[in-house]
C-alpha cells in the first residue's frame, strides 16, 4: 500500500528508493529518509555549487530550483522529490558558458565573497520564471530570503535588473 | 536528527490509519517549520507519512459562492491565485507578509495552520519550555519575550502562533475541513487553535491522527474595503511583533459587515466576533468608532518585560489598518 511501510524498526531498511533528475542527469539513489536534498547534492552527488549556510532556510545560499520553483534545499528531505527534476548552479551554466544571470552576476560586480552566490543566482532565475517581479522594490522585496552578509545588494539587484532589462530567462527544471 | 521511517501515502485513510497505528508518526507536507523542529531535536518523529501525492492541490469554486483550497497548495499558489487575489486580496496580502519566496513554494496550506511558535525556549533543547516538555517550566516570562504574547497567556505558557495567513483566514472566517478514523469534520477557524491555558503542548483542536484536507473560505472577502498591517523589526522576511487584518463593508459610511483578527499577541489568532457586531457593525466608520472597539478587544492585556510595547502597539496598529481598509481604492 504504502512505500517503505515494512521497515519499521530496522535501520538499514529504511533507506528509500529515490529517482531524481539533477541538472539534466538521471540519478537512482537509496536515500535514507534524514537525508536533505542539499547533503545528497553535496555529499553524494559532488555539486557542491549549493551552500550550506544556515542549514535552518533562514540564509537562502541552499537555493536550488526544483521542477522549476525555487526552495531552500536545506529543508527538503531528498526522499520526498522522487521523479523531481532538481537544477542547482552547475545546471544553469558553466565555465567559458555562463547563463545570462552568472554573466551578469560578473558583469555587474554582484558578489564579494561569492558564498551566498549560488543561492542568489537560483534564487534570482526561479524569481524572473515566477514574473511577479516588475519594480526594484520588488525584487528586493522578493530576493529577501538571499541574506549577503558582505552586504552587496546593490549590485546583486542591478544584475538581476540587467537581466530583466534583456527579457531574457533562462533554463532550470 | 533522528533516524525515522518514511511513508510515502497513496491514500488518506492509509495515512490516518499509519499514523493512529504507529507511536510517534507524523505527518509531513512542504516540511519548512517541521524538518527545521527535527534538526534542533525539538520534533522527533519515528516516522514521516508524506501527505503531498494525495491530490489536495487543487483550488476549487465551492457551491455556496465559497472556495476550497486543497491542504496541499503552496503558500505560494495560494497569494498568486487569481480568485484569491481578486475575492480574497486580504489572504493574498497576509501570506505574502510571511517568510520568505523560497518558503512559501515550499509551504503548505495545512502545514501553515500546524506551524509552531518560534518562542526561543521552544526552539533550544537546553532551557525549559512547557509547549516543548510539559512541565518543565517557562522561562520566557521573565526572559526573552519581546516577540511573545500579551492576550490568552497562562501561567504555563506566553508563545505567540507564528502564521500570517493564518491571521488572514480567522479574519475571514474560513473553515478546515479535516478527516481522519473517526470520519470527517469541519472547524472552525476560530475553533482550531487554543489558548495554552494548562497545556501548551497541545496547538489545535486536531488530533494526532487527523489530517487537514482543505481550508474552505466562505464567499464574503472583503474585496475593495480590506488591509493587512505587519509591524516588524524589519521590512521583509522577519516574523510580526504585531499585525492586523481587518474586512469591512461600508454603506454610505457605515460599516454594515466587519471583522478583525490579530497576528503576533496571542497563542491563536485573536479575534471577537462578538465585539465586532457590537462595536462596530451599524456604527460609522471612523476613528471614533475604531477606538472603541481596540479598547474592548485588547481588555485584560498584559506585558511581561520585553513585549510592554505591545500593549501601545496594538491598539494603533488596529486602528490603522480599519482606517486603511475603509479608505482603500480612495486617492489620497
Amino acid at each position: 500500500m504504502m512505500a517503505g511501510q515494512q521497515a519499521l524498526g530496522e535501520k538499514a531498511d529504511f533507506a528509500v528508493t529515490t529517482e531524481l533528475t539533477v541538472n539534466g542527469r538521471s540519478h537512482t539513489l537509496q536515500v535514507e529518509p534524514w537525508t536533505s536534498l542539499l547533503d545528497l547534492l553535496r555529499e553524494e552527488l559532488q555539486l557542491t555549487g549549493s551552500k550550506k549556510g544556515c542549514d535552518h532556510g533562514q540564509c537562502g545560499a541552499c537555493t536550488v530550483l526544483v521542477n522549476g520553483v525555487r526552495v531552500n534545499s536545506c529543508l527538503c528531505l531528498a526522499v520526498m522529490h522522487d521523479g523531481d527534476e532538481v537544477t542547482t548552479l552547475e545546471g544553469l551554466g558553466s565555465e567559458g558558458t555562463l547563463s545570462p544571470m552568472q554573466q551578469s552576476c560578473v558583469d555587474q560586480d554582484g558578489y564579494q565573497c561569492g558564498y551566498c552566490t549560488p543561492g542568489q543566482i537560483c534564487s534570482a532565475v526561479g524569481m524572473l520564471k515566477e514574473g511577479h517581479a516588475k519594480t526594484e522594490a520588488d525584487i528586493r522585496e522578493q530576493l529577501s530570503g538571499n541574506v549577503c552578509r558582505c552586504g552587496a545588494y546593490p549590485n546583486i539587484v542591478a544584475a538581476v535588473k540587467h537581466v530583466m532589462s534583456m527579457g531574457q530567462t533562462e533554463g532550470g527544471r | 536528527m533522528n533516524n525515522f521511517q518514511y511513508v510515502r501515502a497513496e491514500g488518506l485513510d492509509g495515512a490516518a490509519r499509519f499514523v493512529a497505528g504507529h507511536a510517534g508518526a507524523k505527518f509531513i507536507g512542504g516540511g519548512t517549520n517541521l524538518v527545521d523542529l527535527m534538526k534542533y531535536n525539538v520534533e522527533k518523529p519515528s516516522a514521516l507519512v508524506d501527505l503531498n501525492r494525495l491530490s489536495m492541490r487543487d483550488v476549487s469554486e465551492l457551491p455556496d459562492g465559497g472556495l476550497r483550497i486543497g491542504a496541499s497548495v503552496t503558500n505560494s499558489d495560494v497569494a498568486y491565485h487569481p480568485t484569491v487575489s481578486t475575492h480574497y486580496p486580504l489572504l493574498s496580502r497576509a501570506i505574502l507578509a510571511g517568510a520568505s519566496a523560497q518558503l512559501r513554494n515550499k509551504a503548505t496550506t495545512g502545514g501553515n495552520l500546524l506551524q509552531r511558535t518560534r518562542c526561543v525556549y521552544f526552539y533550544d533543547t537546553a532551557t525549559p519550555c512547557n509547549k516543548r516538555e510539559p512541565g518543565t517550566g517557562c522561562p520566557a516570562k521573565e526572559g526573552i519575550n519581546r516577540t511573545l504574547a500579551i492576550l490568552g497567556t497562562s501561567v504555563s505558557c506566553i508563545a505567540t502562533h507564528p502564521s500570517d495567513m493564518c491571521v488572514a483566514l480567522a479574519a475571514l472566517g474560513a473553515v478546515v475541513q479535516v478527516t481522519g478514523p473517526g470520519g470527517s469534520r469541519s472547524i472552525r477557524f476560530e475553533e482550531f487553535h487554543r489558548l495554552p491555558g494548562d497545556h501548551p503542548e497541545i496547538d489545535t483542536t486536531l488530533t494526532a491522527d487527523e489530517i487537514i484536507t482543505s481550508v474552505d473560505l466562505p464567499k464574503t472577502g472583503y474585496a475593495g474595503h480590506s488591509a493587512y498591517i505587519k509591524v516588524r523589526d524589519r521590512q521583509s522576511y522577519a516574523f510580526a511583533l504585531v499585525s492586523v487584518a481587518a474586512g469591512l463593508e461600508v454603506t454610505d459610511g457605515v460599516i454594515a459587515g466587519a471583522a478583525v483578527a490579530l497576528g503576533g499577541v496571542a497563542h491563536k489568532p485573536w479575534r471577537n466576533s462578538q465585539l465586532e457586531q457590537q462595536l462596530l457593525v451599524g456604527k460609522p466608520a471612523n476613528r471614533d468608532t475604531y477606538h472603541e472597539f481596540q479598547r474592548a478587544l485588547l481588555v485584560g492585556a498584559q506585558g511581561y518585560g520585553e513585549n510592554d510595547f505591545k500593549l501601545k502597539l496594538a491598539p494603533v496598529t488596529v486602528v490603522r489598518a480599519l482606517e486603511q481598509a475603509a479608505h482603500e481604492g480612495e486617492q489620497a
